[in-house]
């Protein structure tokens, strides 16, 4: 354990939204050179407490201190000019601008000239997390959007960096070279403030934690000491099962409910990736897990089958036998299929919609409830958002919020939740679980496997591997626009994957 | 003078206020301000130009007040909007009622005033030059400094660190903040700038273009500007070739309308507008980059968390 001076000493952080306390007197002490865990279920308060810290949320009570001087921190300008980087949850990136130009704004001007594109291609190397700083942020998966929004923060030298979730969507390699420069850091007396969801790698990196529930402090354990079962326990408040390995089961038998012949997409944006002459069939009652790098011709392979990019030939996609290659999205859904992209906030729902007109968005067309003759019944619309919320136990403020309101983990569980609702008889899903705690997490698997039980043919594209090793009957890699045959997950190991992702199948 | 280059010259002088305009909307609508006051501020402009020409009696003081009345004019926009969160939709638009309302008020006293011009500069030999003297060297100031001003909003934009926070703070005024943008100020002088702007582009008309007062003068120049801020793709450059191109479109039309070409004079009438689409949408074909282009924060009010 590091015994630098403490850098940044919260007390009695209050924060209300309405009638609910997301923070609730809470006391936090982060010292120099220390790697401190934040660790909680969704919607305990993690990310409120964060954004208090940086400026960007300001506390109904409490105070802050920096460096033992008391401070107001007003916005995030002023913690900024303290020495605090935060890497959010919720990108704040450019879409409009390159990769350069956003790591640009966050560095003093002297330190963004003209030199800017070669040395964020070599720190993002040394760093293992590759950019190329001419691509434009609009075109680039959520597994890239992680990287520079890390890169960018470690490039301001900060004092404090503070990171919500950074490793959610990296691949373990990245992960563990982030660990690295996360380690140097502290030795070289920078404080570290690490959310994450991953008990095991908090266990790996970190000296101390404090574990919020309901927005209060439960608990200081020790991280490297304290099993995974402990933690879990604190944040839970009771005792977490997996949701059970699907290896061994038998092949499935059913019918091939979607199918994929040799689709090949060019890449419409300059930066996208092509998928070249992809073929898989995913048959009733199995989960297919599409594993690879970010970055590979995941978001097209999602855009193709979900009908965002539909294919220039009717038979290169086939939902249970209807050839439907070239239907929108709304088409598709109404053979039976149900689409859950990877993007939460703005993809798979809008922020400043309430959640009753987000469960609207993707179920108009399949709901004869919830519109008929281009009316909505919005009454329907409420209860269906509330079946959701309470079946899916997305803990959500009173009443019929902005999905925008709701923490990141529990918006998860309600974009999954509104397609699950449905029983659809296809499933593609891409990140199921991003963002979502230990807990929720494990049911989102259990809900996918029953789903799969009755019958649905259920695609999983993730860049977890261990979630995908989890879930899957069949593994097939995806890595530059070219998929893999898929493999039965017994007969397949890490290392064989491992190989594949990295581009040994061409 | 040739008829050639009295052609010329007309088509300069009928872009020459567009262009300023559009440029000062350009950076405006860049920073993720829409600003529909644009007729209003310049028609203020026009008024406070010639006034100030008139009682100094130096065209180029009223070229400054011709700025400081629609940059007076953009603050108050300014405050509704950015301070107020009011409607940036409904603030512009009562902007230019405003604005078309006050310089009938201020100009009462100045119609029918014969105005003082800004004069087109004469550069010994240089301007003498057949066909191409005045055309690159017989205009008056104001044109040069548009066509400066468009290159200078380009490299400003793209080029500089300034720029690319203007373009941050309309792509993402919340990623900017949390990036310790300052986002109001930002906007506010990006508002300010657009104000300056439209008033030079009124100063104009009433300086250069007829000088004199005539109420609402501005004849819907203002409009145009914006359209071709919106058609330009937020490009300045892209700016300057449509602003020229209407202004050719518009002057030839007139041409040929006067020479009795056998065509609907309604349809000569709607040609610049036409020809000006047509091209920009061509210029602007590439949609991938005309969609990232955009400042997708456009007319959104921004109003940080607490
Ligand atoms: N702007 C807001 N308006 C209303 N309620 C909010 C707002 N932001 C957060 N909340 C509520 O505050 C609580 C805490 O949210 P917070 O985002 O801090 O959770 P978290 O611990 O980061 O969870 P996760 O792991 O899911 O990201 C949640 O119940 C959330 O719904
Ligand atoms: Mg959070």
């Amino acid at each position: 354990m590091p015994g630098g001076n403490v850098l940044l000493e919260a007390r009695g952080i209050v924060k209300r939204f309405g009638g609910l306390a997301a923070n609730d007197r809470i006391d936090l002490a982060v010292h120099a050179g220390e790697l401190h865990a934040l660790l909680g279920e969704n919607g305990a308060g993690k990310s409120t407490l964060v954004k208090i810290l940086y400026g960007s949320l300001q506390p109904d009570e409490g105070a802050v201190s920096w460096e033992g001087r008391p401070t107001t921190v007003g916005n995030p300008a002023e913690a900024r000019a303290l020495g605090i980087g935060m890497v959010f949850q919720h990108f704040s990136l450019f879409e409009g601008l390159t990769v350069a130009e956003n790591i640009a704004l966050a560095l003093p001007p002297d330190a963004a000239g003209r030199g800017l594109a070669d040395d964020v291609r070599s720190v993002s190397e040394s760093y293992g997390l590759p950019l190329d700083p001419a691509a434009r942020v609009a075109s680039l998966p959520v597994g890239v959007r992680q990287r520079i929004e890390i890169v960018r923060c470690l490039l301001q030298r900060p004092r404090l960096l503070i990171m919500d979730e950074p490793t959610s969507v990296l691949t373990p390699q990245e992960a563990e070279r982030l660990f690295e420069t996360l380690r140097r850091l502290a030795g070289e007396g920078c404080a570290v403030l690490y959310i994450s969801h991953r008990l095991e790698e908090v266990r790996q990196l970190c000296h101390s934690a404090t574990v919020l529930r309901h927005g209060r402090v439960v608990g200081r354990p020790d991280p490297k000491t304290a099993s995974m079962a402990d933690l879990a326990r604190l944040m839970v408040g009771a005792d977490v099962q997996g949701a059970g390995n699907r290896e061994g089961r038998p092949a499935a038998t059913g019918p091939v409910r979607l199918a994929v012949r040799g689709l090949s997409l060019e890449a419409d944006t300059p930066f996208g990736v092509s998928l070249d002459d992809v073929s898989l069939e995913v048959r009733g009652g199995e989960i297919v897990g599409v594993a690879g790098v970010a970055g590979n011709g995941q978001d097209e392979l999602f855009a193709a089958l979900s009908g965002e990019t539909p294919a220039s030939d009717d038979a290169a996609i086939e939902i249970d036998g209807r050839a439907c290659g070239r239907m929108g999205p709304r088409r598709r859904r109404r053979l039976g299929a149900a689409f859950i992209p990877e993007e939460r906030l703005g993809h798979a729902a809008v922020p400043a919609m309430r959640l009753s007109e987000n469960a609207v968005l993707t179920r108009h067309g399949t709901d004869p409830e919830l519109a008929t003759g281009g009316l909505l019944h919005l009454s329907q619309a409420r209860g269906l958002a509330r079946r959701i919320v309470e079946r899916f136990d997305v803990r959500a403020p009173e009443g019929d919020p902005e999905a925008g309101a709701l923490s990141g983990g529990n918006l998860q569980k309600f974009v999954v939740g509104r397609e699950l609702d449905r029983r659809p008889g296809v499933l593609a899903v891409s990140q199921p679980t991003w963002g979502v705690d230990i807990g929720a997490a494990t049911g989102i698997r259990r809900e996918l496997a029953a789903l799969a039980r009755d019958g649905a043919a259920v695609l999983a594209i993730s860049q977890d591997l261990d979630e995908i090793l989890e879930i899957s009957d069949r593994i097939a890699v995806i890595s530059r626009g070219r998929l893999s045959p898929a493999v039965p997950t017994g007969d397949t190991t890490r290392e064989a994957i491992g190989l594949l992702m990295g581009g040994a199948g061409d | 003078m040739t008829g050639f280059e009295a052609v010329v010259l007309t088509i300069v002088t009928a872009a020459t206020p567009l262009l300023i305009a559009a440029l000062g909307e350009l950076v405006t609508e860049r920073s993720g301000v829409l600003n529909l006051g644009v007729e209003g501020m310049m028609i203020v402009g026009a008024v406070t130009g010639f006034a100030g020409a008139q009682l100094t009696g130096s065209p180029y003081l009223g070229v400054i007040a011709a700025m400081a009345g629609g940059m007076a004019l953009s603050s108050l926009f300014g405050f509704l909007v950015l301070r107020l969160a009011a409607n940036q939709v409904a603030s512009g638009l009562a902007l230019t009622l405003l604005g078309l309302g006050l310089s009938g008020m201020i100009g009462e006293a100045f119609i029918g005033q014969p105005g003082l011009k800004l004069e087109r500069i004469d550069i010994p030999f240089l301007t003498d030059l057949p066909v191409v003297g005045t055309i690159l060297f017989g205009q008056d100031p104001l044109v040069y400094a548009s066509v400066a001003l468009a290159v200078c909003v380009s490299r400003f934009l793209f080029h500089t660190r300034a720029g690319l926070a203007l373009r941050a703070v309309g792509n993402n005024h919340a990623s900017a903040h949390m990036l310790g943008v300052h986002v109001i100020r930002t906007r506010f002088l990006a508002v300010l700038f657009g104000g300056a702007c439209s008033g030079l582009a009124g100063g104009y008309l009433s300086l250069a273009y007829t000088p004199q007062w005539v109420e609402g003068m501005t004849a819907g120049r203002g409009w145009i500007a914006l359209a071709l801020v919106v058609f330009a793709s937020w490009m300045p450059l892209r700016a300057a070739v449509g602003a020229y191109l209407f202004g050719g479109a518009l002057i030839l039309q007139f041409h040929a309308q006067a020479e009795g070409i056998p065509l609907p004079s309604q349809f000569l009438s709607a040609l610049p507008y036409i020809a000006t689409v047509a091209a920009l949408v061509i210029l602007s074909r590439d949609q991938w980059r005309a969609r990232n282009d955009s400042p997708s924060c456009l007319g959104q009010v921004f109003v940080p968390d607490r």
